[in-house]
């Protein structure tokens, strides 16, 4: 399974991470910041793996972000790849065109697209539309609660 | 209705997106942590007032924060109080702060049950999905308890959204606590039957996940529910049917499922030839039908490789499977390349033929531009050496390490050394592959790696002069490799007189003087790049050449005045003691300074993979180092000479000299201050390899080899005439001892051991063990095995060599143990009969 997942850029900026073990919040920032300054330090001409500690590091470069992820020695690091792909697919179909900026600025959004791709560190759909879809009918979910929110904010009411 | 007022004056707190805005036009961290604090201050004072209205936006400007790496916990309740809250925003973002902020640990995930509880029991799929998303992110032992009831249930429903996920809280649960997994097994029944992928694909999760856990569970599946035939099935169906563009990844279809699928397969069919036979066709179909141009393709053919090494499945579907790896070694993608390297390395052991026949593709990886590539090429180029290929793959290994990163450069050359070790054709390879490691990468040599090529080179006494020679080239030309100058000077003062002689074959000979020689050793004794290890080596050759060079004996000697005034301490220890023995004990130098005798190279290569230094800087090549050692050397020595009156007339008369008295781990500390009055007392048993001697200690040990040597009139070697003799004849295990005396010191007896069995059956475990008096020193070398073989059909052998200076008559007590169909026997024996030929 997947252990965690890592977005950050290219200056180290740390813009998603993602858990799927119980890590103490001191661990997980030795651990960001550890796996961050080993990855940045890698030639691009390098593979995308690395062994550290007990997981497998998987990486790859989208533009100016980094994906990063651990996962377990008996996992298959080329469908890593993949995953990290079709999640990158995704925020691309869901932003048009993503950019570090989408992902900085709607960095929830970010979240609930990879919630709808993976769970408790297993991939959970395989189909691209279906994801889309379960993250459209949320959205509008929300945008009629909010609704009528709004017109109660109008009015000067919680 | 004044706090409604008071409300409706206060203004509203800035938007998330204005305080991202803000945080990012920030230009120094000092600043960005200014408006931060500012802005938790502000967020805790609305927690605190119960602000309904704007705790959504509160809580997502926290996870912001947050994810800049700054402490956001006081927001764990109020994450709580969103999931509790009607509108679906709020817990939208009430789950997300829950699943990044809650840790195992919090006491507030007591509470979190409590609302999971309620919206796992919602009436909307998408409040329900949020809840299994975040219990399946961080569920932890109590929640598992607590909701694994309704996590069966949803699992249950005909929502294939809901499914899937409660598919995978199921597995997260199981993990956490594997007793919960009776609970889901009903519900796994009809779960493969789903055509929805998602479902299937968590289903194949949660099967797996069992299996994996229980044994049980894996047997229940193999036989009862028919698992194996089902996923082929399913696999064989993804594979044949046409193009469906919901699963497609560049023409390969829903490679995530399959992947899944392969991996459940590989367990089932784990140590079991009927599930392993019923899987064969499919994995071929799969291994030769795969689309390789794509990563997405190759990773299905590097889980089927996988899963095809781990079954029992049939040779011809293995050597398909090492080939698909060797097709990756040329895949132009460089991740291809390391999981094949990294597969190959797994399945070597077992598939050494079939992974011999892409030598030549993983020897190519040594010059990848990846650095990991290269690493795991070199890994496996070790595991690929044997003794038809060990001269190829050497070059090429020599080759790579010239130009290795220095990462490498330790583990290659002591993998190397192994190996030509393990596999050296003939001496004169061996010692020229030594040569060239040392000289192309002397300063990451291990230090074992030194004792080792010392040993090597006094062991093979026909190519020393060949060895001096090219290792005093070496130096010649470079003396900042530490341990090529170490292993330099030794040959150089040990075999100084072969330099000058020109008796080499094939090479030209070495055309230089003895003051060229001492030019040399000057050099590295007075650079700054020496290390003091190093000029002690050094330091020592020169006095041993004060009795192999003829013409130079004053500059040597001048030499050692010179260092008397050293400031290390060792060396002006040293150089002192030298001195002195040119001055008042010049009748013993010669004999103190003698040749060595071979050394034992196993004894040597013991400390292999044990000590990491790379330069010999800190470790037991240095007397001080090991002050544990050093004291054996000194008790050794006690038993050399300690057994009465001693035929080295001498000793005795001698005083100590004026070395620095505090220093008391030096030789000649040691050889002076001796307490002569120990008598020799009972024997001293010596189990074997305990007490051999560390050829690293030699340099100096060599002096004191020397002293026992010393009174010996020089002896021509005697090996013929001696008879053998029956050491040990009962029950019918036969033990001849047959002798020959060492070459280069006369006090040394060597006796091989052979043990036959003339029984019909096998002695197993066998164990001999000897024992002599203290006057004598004993050295066991491990035996050829441990089972002697019935009816005479083989034999045991050790070697015994024992070292008798006081020419005394030989005695030894011996002990047997070895097991017998079954018992175990035990006997001792006393040898006294040796002939006298062995001592006269």
């Amino acid at each position: 399974m997947m252990k965690f997942m890592l977005l950050f850029s290219r200056q180290g900026k740390v813009r998603l991470q993602q858990w799927y073990s119980a890590t103490q919040e001191k661990e997980k920032k030795k651990i960001m910041r550890e796996l961050i300054t080993i990855i940045l330090a890698r030639k691009p001409k390098m593979c995308s793996f690395l062994e550290w500690k007990e997981y497998k590091i998987v990486y790859k470069r989208y533009a100016s972000l980094y994906f990063c992820c651990a996962i377990e020695k008996g996992d298959n690091e080329l469908l890593t790849l993949e995953i990290i792909h079709r999640y990158v697919e995704l925020l691309d179909k869901y932003f048009g065109s993503v950019c570090e900026l989408d992902i900085i600025f709607n960095f929830e959004k970010a979240y609930f697209i990879l919630d709808e791709l993976m769970l408790g560190g297993e991939i959970q759909e395989t189909s691209k539309k279906n994801c889309l879809k379960a993250i459209a009918a949320q959205d509008l979910l929300q945008e009629e609660a909010d609704a009528t929110r709004n017109v109660l904010e109008e009015m000067g009411l919680p | 209705m004044s706090q409604l007022l008071e409300k409706l004056t206060m203004p509203a707190p800035a938007k998330l997106r204005d305080l991202i805005r803000q945080i990012r036009s920030v230009r120094t961290q000092a600043e960005e942590r200014a408006v931060i604090e500012k802005e938790c201050a502000n967020i805790r004072g609305m927690f605190r007032d119960e602000d309904n209205t704007y705790r959504c936006r509160n809580v997502a400007k926290l996870l912001y924060i947050h994810m800049l790496g700054y402490p956001a916990h006081f927001g764990q309740l109020e994450c709580l109080k969103l999931i509790a809250s009607p509108r679906f925003t709020d817990k939208r973002i009430g789950y997300l702060g829950a699943a990044l902020l809650l840790d195992e640990r919090q006491d507030v995930h007591l509470l979190v049950t409590n609302s999971l509880k309620n919206d796992l029991n919602h009436n909307t799929q998408f409040v329900v999905g949020l809840a299994l998303g975040t219990l399946g992110n961080i569920c932890s032992v109590e929640m598992s308890r607590d909701l694994a009831g309704e996590v069966e249930k949803l699992l249950k429903s005909s929502n294939a959204y809901i499914k899937k996920k409660a598919a995978l809280c199921a597995v997260r649960i199981i993990r956490k606590v594997p007793e919960l997994m009776e609970m889901f097994l009903p519900a796994t029944k009809n779960l493969l039957n789903e055509k929805n992928h998602g479902v299937l694909l968590t289903a194949v999760c949660l099967i797996t996940e069992m299996c994996d856990k229980s044994p049980d569970a894996l047997a229940h599946f193999r036989k009862q529910n028919k698992m194996v035939p089902q996923l082929v099935r399913i696999l064989k169906n993804l594979i044949m049917a046409g193009y469906s563009p919901e699963h497609d990844v560049s023409g390969v279809s829903d490679p995530f499922l399959q992947v899944r699928i392969l991996r459940l397969l590989r367990l089932l069919g784990k140590n079991d030839s009927e599930a392993s036979e019923a899987m064969n066709d499919i994995l071929a179909q799969v291994a030769t039908n795969t689309e390789t141009t794509k990563n997405v393709g190759n990773s299905i053919l590097y889980e089927t490789v996988l899963t095809i090494m781990d079954i029992k499945s049939e040779s011809g579907l293995r050597v398909l499977a090492v080939n698909i790896l060797g097709r990756f070694l040329l895949n132009n993608d460089k991740n291809i390349r390391y999981v094949a390297l990294n597969s190959l390395l797994k399945t070597v052991q077992t598939d050494l033929n079939a992974v011999q026949r892409h030598r030549s593709t993983i020897v190519d990886c040594l010059k990848d531009p990846d650095i990991s590539i290269r690493k795991r090429a070199m890994e496996l180029s070790f595991a690929l050496v044997n003794s038809n290929n060990v001269r190829g793959m050497m070059k090429e290994l020599i080759f790579f390490l010239e130009k290795a990163d220095a990462i490498f450069k330790v583990d290659c050359t002591s993998n190397i050394c192994i190996a030509a070790d393990k596999y050296a054709p003939n001496k004169r390879w061996h010692i020229d592959t030594m040569l060239k490691v040392l000289s192309t990468a002397g300063s990451y040599v291990r230090d074992d790696v030194i004792a080792h090529m010392i040993s090597l080179v006094s062991e093979a006494s026909t190519l020393q002069a060949y060895t001096v020679q090219q290792l005093f080239r070496a130096i010649q030309e470079d003396i900042t490799q530490q341990p090529l100058v170490q292993v330099s000077s030794w040959c150089v003062g040990e075999y100084g007189d072969l330099l000058m002689s020109g008796q080499v074959e094939e090479e030209e000979p070495l055309q230089v003087t003895e003051d060229e020689v001492l030019d040399t050793l000057e050099k590295v004794l007075n650079s700054s790049g020496s290390t003091a290890v190093t000029k002690s080596f050094t330091l020592t050759a020169v006095m041993k050449l004060s009795t192999r060079f003829t013409q130079t004996i004053p500059r040597i000697q001048a030499l050692m005045d010179q260092f008397g005034s050293s400031v290390d301490m060792e060396l002006q220890q040293r150089s002192v003691e030298f001195a002195k023995l040119f001055k008042s004990y010049d009748h013993m130098r010669s004999g103190l300074l003698e040749r060595m005798p071979p050394l034992d190279a196993k004894v040597g290569s013991k400390g292999d993979g044990e000590e990491a230094n790379t330069n010999g800087e800190t470790t037991a090549v240095s007397p001080p180092a090991s002050p544990a050692v050093k004291q054996e050397e000194g008790n050794a020595l006690l038993d050399l000479l300690g057994g009465g009156p001693s035929p080295a007339p001498v000793i005795p008369q001698m005083e100590k000299p004026a070395a620095p008295p505090a220093a008391s781990n030096d030789l000649l500390g040691d050889l002076l201050g001796l307490d002569l009055s120990s008598p020799a007392a009972g024997p001293a048993p010596m189990v074997p390899g305990m007490t051999a001697p560390q050829p690293q200690m030699d340099m100096l040990g060599g002096l004191m080899d020397g002293v026992a040597a010393q009174p010996a009139v020089q002896m021509s070697a005697n090996n013929l005439g001696i008879p053998s003799l029956t050491a040990y004849e009962k029950n019918g295990l036969k033990i001849s001892f047959s002798f020959q005396r060492d070459n280069s010191n006369a006090n040394v007896v060597i006796i091989t051991l052979t043990a036959t069995n003339s029984t019909d059956a096998p002695m197993n475990e066998f164990v001999f063990q000897a024992a002599v008096p203290k006057t004598f020193q004993l050295q066991l070398q491990s035996p050829s095995g441990s089972v002697v073989p019935p009816s005479n059909m083989g034999v045991v052998t050790q070697v015994i060599k024992i070292l008798n200076p006081q020419k005394a008559p030989i005695r030894m007590r011996i002990k047997l143990t070895y097991n017998y169909k079954g018992t175990d026997v035990n006997d001792m024996g006393e040898v006294n009969s040796f002939p006298a030929a062995l001592w006269q």
